[in-house]
Parts: structure tokens; C-alpha cells; sequence
């Protein structure tokens, strides 16, 4: 946007373009994310895989030994696992986010800079803790029998890709209204309460199937990005060993993975549209 | 000389929120008072700055100059109106918004030099010039939250300073430190202004503004009164309203 006179307008930013082009501000913020969050703790980044460790276990025991989906599902730990990665990527990402512009707010309030890079920072951290419980989960699933393939890698890619776009564009939607309305920071958290059981992750999707019957409900249901995310993972770590259980997998797993990739890209798009709107107004509310 | 600053019929209104909550509203509502009230910190005001010019901004508390500022940095966007400058703007609005209380002295010089817009490369480049000027050495691998407040400002200042822009904004800080470190800021503007930097000098220092800056403007209640010499500027703030 630059005049004949050189002089451009402060403040206006080029949105997550910016975010590319300053990744080195990006990687020290998401650097300083992960020394401050673990201050003063012992044990440090560990507490990051005990909170899912531990309601994993939770999980495993209530539904595999006691409901004993144990039974009815091969490997049901892996099954459980593989998607119960994905969903604590999403609820870390998001929930964070959405509290990253507030949380931020001496930064936000006194200094211009591209402030996008708070929620895409958030959601780098949570890519950070997602690692070492994909390796875990990764070595469950080499227990079971797994074996790399071509299809199992596009999967987990393709599925990591949908919510990671995803959670960056509701991120910045939540981030930015959370300004105006700190509701908005209650009502992610409501959401994150029900979105573990939005998708196949304690249970097989064929309940859901029953339950619904072929109708538009069930469209819907699997319409959820998060649930086809879910899948993928699924079909990525748990399949391979458990083929036996191949109706577990709904129909069309790729195409629609692709399809809510686009989804979550519309997603995306619209958050950075509506922060872009709101972010001029966030240094005077804050 | 070309402009470096152009601020053109700017205005800023600010709405004062009383109440947020639901209950709260109802209760407004019934009793018939405003739920909001809007301020009008910056009304109709325009300034045009040359490169290498430098130009306090005077006025009392609440006159609208460090809302001018923010304007500037980009921080606040104009309602109506338009600012506009040219190359990297930095400034010094509020020293020590960007350093982190959890983080070494050296993690934040990385840290807020980035934030004021500094790459890798430069960051690197005057590492020790910032280390040098900040007087903090031996402090280096401190937690900041550790500092004297002192130490912490200079810290700040020292990273800005550093920053290399074209247009150096200045809100009250030359009030930081000891009188030897008080020395070293008033002389890094001096030669920041021989570097033919442009600056903008906010400050209730009057003794200072002048000895920095050539050209004084006086805002009153989000108007600009006076655009002249300094000495001018000075006058109408002293002389009763």
C-alpha cells in the first residue's frame, strides 16, 4: 500500500501474512509460551502429558474394561488414544487462543504488532505437546501390530492439517470477540466439554449410525471436521492393526477428509476476515 | 524535505462503557441512565512532520498527546481522519510494555527486539551494543522479574534505542534512571537527531523538550492551539487558559 510519498498508514496490518513474514518474533513468542507455562514446576513439560494421561486412563477403564467396548473393539486402547490425541490438540489449541489477544494485552495495548501472531502462536504450542503423544501413541499402535504405509502417514497428515487449520481459524474468532465479551472464553470451554463426544473417540461411530439411522442427523454428525480428524487418525494408527473392525471406518474417509480440509480453510478465512474487522478496536478495550 | 509524518484531520472518540454485565445493563436501563458515554480525546487535529525534524508535543493530562502518539505507533487506529508515516516507526510508549518478567535479560533483549520490529540478523548485530548500553551485564541470565526497576527500565530503553527507526516516538521516558544514565538517553537522542531521525518528544519536562526539540506543539483538550518554535509551545502551556 505504499504512496507515491512513501508515507503508509501504521496499524494496518497484512493479517496472517505478517505472521509468515515475522517468524522470528512467532518462534520466540512460542518459545517464551513454553518457559513460562512450565515456571517454577519441577517436573515441567511432563505435566503436559499427565493431565491426557491421566484422562485417558480414566476413559480406558470406565468404557474399555467396564462398558467393555474392550471387547467389541480390537486394541480399543489404541482406538481410544488415536483419537484422543486429536481432540486435546484441539481443546489445548483453542482454548488458549481463544485467552491469547486477553492474556496478551500489556503487549496488545501499548505496541503495534501483527496480532494474529497470539492465537497462531498458541496453536504452535499445542503442535509442540501434540509430538510426544503421537510418539506414544505410535508406539501402542507398533504394539499392535501396526505397520507403516503410505495411506496410514497421508491420514494422520491430512487429519493433523484439518484440525490444525481449523483451530486456527476459530481460534482467531474467539480470540478476538473474547476482547469485547469475556463470555466468550466460558463458552469455549463449554464447548470443549462436548466436543470429545461430538466425534468417535469413546465410542465406535456405528453407534451413532444406529442410533440416527441414515438421516440428515447422521450427515451432520459426520459433517463435524473434527470427526472426520478423528477418523483419520484412527484410520492412521488403529486400522492397520485391527482390520478386522473395517466397518469402524466411515465410508469415504479421504474424500471427506479433503473436503473438511476446505471446510476448515473457509473456517480459517472467515476468522481472519472477522479479526482483521475487530483487531482495531482492541487496543482501547482492552 | 520530504514528510515523514502526515496526521490529517485526525480524530479519536472513545466510548466509556459504565456497566457490561447483563444485570448491570437492566439496572441502567431502568433507572434510565446512559449505558455509555463517548470522550472525544482528539478532535480535527493535523501535523505534518519533515525527516529529521523533531517536534514535542506539550499539553496537560488528558489533552489527547498520548493518544496522538498511539496513533502513530498504530497501535490505536483514527476515526476519522488519516496518519500516515514513512519507513519503521518505534516507540518508546510506555518502556518495558514488551519485556517479559519470566524471561532472562538476554531472552528479552531477543524477545522485545523483535516485538519493536528488529529481525534475527539485527537482533544479533547489536546484541552487545544493547548489553553495553543497558549496563546490565552481569545480570545477563537473571530472570528480569529479578531487576531493580532501574535496571529493568534501562534494559527496555537500551533494546529501543536499538531499533534503528525512521521515526522514533518518545512518551515520558527520559525520566528513567540514575542522572549518569538520564545523561547517556538525553545524548543516544541527540544523536539520533544528527542521524537525521525524526522524533516526536512527549514529556512534562519542559527543560528537556526544549533542549531536544526546535518545533513545539501545544494540544488542549484534544485540539492542536499552538504549531510553532518551542519556545512558542512553552509560552501558551505556562500562560493561564
Amino acid at each position: 500500500m505504499t504512496t507515491v510519498d512513501g508515507l503508509v498508514e501504521p496499524g494496518r496490518g497484512a493479517g496472517l501474512l505478517d505472521v509468515v513474514r515475522q517468524r522470528f518474533l512467532l518462534r520466540l513468542i512460542v518459545k517464551q509460551e513454553l518457559r513460562v507455562r512450565y515456571r517454577g514446576s519441577v517436573l515441567g513439560l511432563f505435566w503436559s502429558y499427565v493431565k491426557p494421561a491421566v484422562q485417558f486412563a480414566v476413559y480406558f477403564f470406565a468404557l474399555g474394561v467396564f462398558l467393555r467396548l474392550n471387547r467389541s473393539l480390537e486394541d480399543f486402547a489404541v482406538y481410544l488414544f488415536a483419537g484422543f490425541v486429536v481432540i486435546s490438540f484441539f481443546s489445548e489449541a483453542f482454548g488458549n487462543a481463544a485467552r491469547s489477544i486477553v492474556r496478551n494485552a500489556p503487549l496488545v495495548r501499548k505496541i503495534y504488532l501483527p496480532r494474529e501472531l497470539f492465537p497462531v502462536a498458541t496453536t504452535w504450542v499445542a503442535a509442540i505437546h501434540m509430538a510426544p503423544q503421537v510418539v506414544v501413541l505410535l508406539v501402542g499402535a507398533l504394539v499392535a501390530g501396526w505397520t507403516p504405509s503410505v495411506g496410514a502417514v497421508l491420514s494422520a497428515l491430512l487429519g493433523f492439517a484439518v484440525v490444525a487449520v481449523l483451530v486456527s481459524g476459530l481460534g482467531l474468532v474467539f480470540a478476538a470477540v473474547n476482547v469485547f465479551f469475556r463470555d466468550f472464553e466460558n463458552l469455549v470451554d463449554l464447548m470443549l466439554l462436548v466436543v470429545v463426544w461430538l466425534s468417535p473417540v469413546l465410542y465406535p461411530w456405528s453407534f451413532v449410525r444406529d442410533a440416527l439411522g441414515d438421516g440428515w442427523l447422521l450427515e451432520l454428525y459426520l459433517a463435524n471436521p473434527l470427526t472426520v480428524a478423528v477418523q483419520l487418525f484412527q484410520r492412521a494408527f488403529w486400522f492397520p492393526g485391527a482390520q478386522a473392525n473395517a466397518q469402524e471406518l466411515i465410508p469415504d474417509l479421504f474424500t471427506r477428509g479433503v473436503i473438511a480440509l476446505v471446510g476448515s480453510a473457509v473456517v480459517l478465512v472467515v476468522g481472519q476476515l472477522v479479526f482483521a474487522r475487530l483487531e482495531k478496536r482492541f487496543a482501547q478495550e482492552l | 524535505m520530504a514528510t515523514a509524518l502526515a496526521v490529517d484531520g485526525v480524530s479519536k472518540r472513545f466510548v466509556l462503557r459504565r456497566v457490561r454485565s447483563m444485570k448491570e445493563i437492566a439496572v441502567y436501563v431502568l433507572q434510565r441512565k446512559p449505558i455509555a458515554e463517548t470522550f472525544l480525546a482528539l478532535d480535527d487535529v493535523s501535523l505534518h512532520v519533515q525527516e529529521g525534524e523533531a517536534v514535542g508535543l506539550l499539553g496537560l493530562n488528558g489533552s489527547g498527546k498520548s493518544t496522538l502518539l498511539k496513533l502513530m505507533s498504530g497501535v490505536l487506529r483514527p476515526d476519522g481522519g488519516k496518519v500516515r508515516v514513512k519507513g519503521r516507526v518505534a516507540g518508546l510508549i510506555e518502556v518495558g510494555a514488551g519485556l517479559h518478567p519470566d524471561l532472562t535479560g538476554r531472552e528479552n533483549i531477543f524477545l522485545n527486539g523483535a516485538i519493536l520490529g528488529m529481525s534475527e540478523a539485527q537482533v544479533r548485530r547489536s546484541f552487545d551494543a544493547i548489553v553495553d548500553f543497558s549496563e546490565i551485564e552481569q545480570f545477563l541470565d537473571t530472570d528480569v522479574k529479578h531487576y531493580s526497576s532501574g535496571m529493568f527500565l534501562r534494559l527496555a530503553f537500551a533494546v529501543a534505542v536499538h531499533t534503528d527507526p525512521d521515526v522514533f516516538l518518545v512518551d515520558e521516558i527520559l525520566a528513567v534512571g540514575d542522572e549518569p544514565f538520564q545523561r547517556k538517553c538525553l545524548e543516544r537522542v541527540h544523536r539520533m537527531r544528527e542521524e537525521g531521525r525524526t522524533l516526536v518528544v512527549v514529556s512534562h519536562d519542559l527543560e528537556m523538550v526544549q533542549r531536544v526539540c526546535d518545533r513545539g506543539v501545544l494540544l488542549r483538550g484534544g485540539r492542536k492551539v499552538v504549531d510553532g518554535t518551542m519556545r512558542e509551545a512553552v509560552d501558551a502551556l505556562r500562560a493561564p487558559a
